[in-house]
């Protein structure tokens, strides 16, 4: 199946970023993603690049992801998806469980 | 004064005629007929143009005269008339393909909705009318009385009496429908025995019987697998409990169909125990025996539940738990669809299910643009009860935060019962769960029906739970603030990419709309971790061996 690449940056908080390095959580199921996100200094802005089969929904997925960064403030952070067709709703989801895992760091 | 004389007693007239046709099939002049004269025992008893119950629903079939109705001649016996539950095996459309029946009345279709679709269009089937199963049961006492009624069972004895046991089901209304206006009542049953475990239709109302070379087909419909719940279905549940169960004190309930019910289920001894909320929520049910309820059941969250309909692997777990389900002195279970609807109308506060589409009003359908599905039992739940008279605090709480339920009767203080969707945004293939106009208009054209089959119609719906927030719709004062309060939780379909912020945020203020947030959870617990069981062998597990899954969901 072709495949959609699509590229995001938000202005986050300066320095509001994950906690170890680098950081990974969920799976490629059907229906699901995963999140894997690296700290970047690079002047708080928040940059994803999200891969994915669904095509019409660019809009939608910018609205979920500015909706993310809104309320996290995540900044210094470059994050990659990839996506094998997660709801708009399961991926505001995962986004949010790897924020917190990866805010508070791996040991927890 | 000359009166031209009258027969009162045609209908008992024509049985006789018909009993005698079918006599020299018997086994001696008794009822019973052995299987090879089944065919020629219908050709006898049934008459064109009659009206015949095919007994069948979404659990229990009488598939083996379903099959043998198929192979009659027609040109002895067509245009029948069928009245009946379900649509859903394939003899019941080879009938109409075949020119023996005519025309339908039913209630549910479930897998054949596609291809009756395709015969009303092309014309191969006179569509009557879909109803929900009480009414469809009170026009057999009406205007739709069978002639002839073709039911399964699993026993009888010597006597005629029938054991149906756990799967009894619809087949008493039937019986009653039938055999009190003069109607003739076959019987499959799975064997003859001396000695019946109990007896569930007394002898005398059943004209003939054969012992069917296989029993009779049930399905496992409402068996879930704990294994395909996703954390969405578990955040929904959350917000459900807490923001719904636990707000209202809901004690009284009835759970549709579906994953996200069976979540709630799952969630009651882990999340609801952490509420506190055991003995305060979720005592009585109308239900068919959920798997999933067993956790539920086994800490002593539920004491009573009564059935519709049996479950496959049910039922020697039900028959070690009789304070809680309804049993014989048998001890097995005795389901009762009609008692059970009825119930799941009068005595419940709550009806709790899923739908395919909401429109912006809040009508909700399971209809797409070429499905006839039909309605089942959910709207006789899924509705306010305008007779109920009695009181409880969850019925009292719903009608006061009211402004509408009040306001019809100037004010006079009146309860309403809880109707809450639980909706997902998107389900697969981003299909949206918001949409501006539902598909049932499509249909309505389509397979020209009078108007488009609505599930649940929005002036019923009390609440609508999404991945996005709980809309309570109880408390909306206009159809604008309860449209406003549907597109505030629809996510990021179009319905809800329409809402206007300010009144989403107005609505929040005023608790008319709360976003999991709002309600205190925290949505990044919502994962499979709070499932009490997380598979069907956990299931199995809660249950001690007592529960016996059906093979499909025997996975390990």
């Amino acid at each position: 199946m072709a495949l959609t690449e699509l590229a995001f940056t938000f202005q986050g908080q300066l320095g509001n970023t994950i906690a170890d390095d680098w950081s990974h959580t969920g799976v490629v199921g059907s229906g699901d993603l995963e999140v894997l996100m690296e700290k970047k200094e690079q002047e708080g802005h928040f940059t994803v690049r999200a891969v994915t089969p669904v095509r019409g929904y660019d809009e939608v997925w910018e609205k979920v992801l500015a909706k993310f960064a809104a309320e996290s403030g995540i900044g210094d952070v470059s994050m990659e998806i990839n996506d094998n067709n997660g709801t708009p709703f399961v991926v505001s989801l995962r986004l949010r469980q790897a924020w917190k895992k990866a805010k508070g760091g791996a040991e927890r | 004064m000359n009166k031209e004389p009258i027969c009162w007693d045609t209908l008992k007239k024509d049985k006789e005629e018909r009993l005698a046709a079918a006599e020299p099939l018997t086994e001696q002049g008794g009822k019973f007929i052995p299987a090879k004269n089944t065919k020629k025992l219908l050709e006898a008893v049934i008459r064109p143009s009659d009206r015949v119950n095919l007994e069948g629903n979404n659990q229990k079939q009488a598939d083996f005269l379903a099959e043998k109705l198929c192979q009659v001649n027609k040109s002895k016996i067509h245009d029948l008339h069928m009245v009946q539950s379900s649509m859903t095996l394939d003899s019941h459309l080879k009938l109409f393909r075949k020119g023996i029946a005519r025309k339908a009345d039913f209630s549910f279709s479930g897998p054949q909705a596609g291809a009756i679709a395709d015969m009303i269009m092309g014309n191969e089937i006179e569509l009557g009318d879909i109803h929900t199963y009480l009414e469809l049961f009170g026009r057999y006492f009406i205007d739709l009385m069978p002639r002839v009624s073709l039911i399964a069972a699993y026993e009888a004895d010597r006597n005629g009496n029938l054991y149906t046991g756990f799967n009894t089901e619809d087949t008493p209304t039937i019986v009653e429908a039938t055999h009190f206006k003069q109607g003739i009542v076959v019987a499959q049953v799975n064997k003859i025995s001396d000695e019946l475990p109990r007896v569930d239709i007394p002898g005398e109302w059943v004209d003939f019987i054969v012992e069917a070379p296989r029993p009779f087909y049930v399905e496992p419909l409402f068996t879930r697998d704990p294994a395909l719940i996703t954390d969405c279905q578990i955040l929904r549940a959350m917000m459900a409990i807490k923001g719904i169960y636990a707000e209202y004190g809901v004690q009284t309930l009835n759970h549709g169909i579906g994953f996200d019910t069976a979540a709630i289920e799952l969630l009651l001894p882990t999340y609801g125990e952490e509420l506190g909320l055991k003995g305060k929520i979720c005592t009585s049910f109308a239900l068919n025996p959920h798997p999933t309820l067993i956790p539920a059941i086994e800490e002593g969250w539920v004491k009573n539940i009564h059935c519709f309909g049996g479950e496959v692997g049910m039922e020697e777990y039900i028959r070690a738990r009789s304070d809680v389900f309804f049993v014989g002195h048998d001890g097995s279970l005795r389901s009762n669809r009609a008692f059970s609807q009825m119930a799941g109308h009068y005595a419940c506060d709550m009806f709790v299910g899923g739908t395919l589409q909401i429109d912006p009003y809040g009508n909700s359908s399971t209809a797409t643009a070429k499905r006839v599905s039909g309605f089942g039992g959910a709207p006789n739940m899924g509705c306010d009860a305008r007779g109920r008279r009695h009181c409880s605090d969850a019925w009292l709480k719903c009608g006061e935060g009211s402004p509408t339920t009040t306001a019809a009767t100037g004010g006079m203080p009146r309860g309403r019962k809880l109707v809450v969707q639980l909706q997902e945004t998107f389900r697969e293939k981003m299909a949206p769960g918001f949409v501006e106009e539902l598909d049932a208009w499509k249909l309505k054209e389509n397979a020209g029906l009078a108007i488009p089959p609505v599930m649940i119609y929005g002036d019923d719906v009390t609440h609508i739970v999404t991945e996005e927030g709980i809309a309570y719709l109880d408390a909306c004062g206009s159809l604008k603030e309860r449209t406003a309060a549907i597109r505030a939780v629809a996510g990021y379909t179009k319905v809800g990419l329409a809402a206007d912020p300010a009144q989403t945020k107005q609505l929040r203020s005023r608790g008319i709309v709360r976003t999991p947030e709002d309600l205190g959870i925290d949505v990044s617990r919502a994962n499979r971790e709070l499932l009490a069981a997380k598979n069907v062998r956990d299931l199995v597990e809660w249950s001690d061996g007592l529960y016996h899954p059906p093979a499909k969901f025997r996975n390990w």
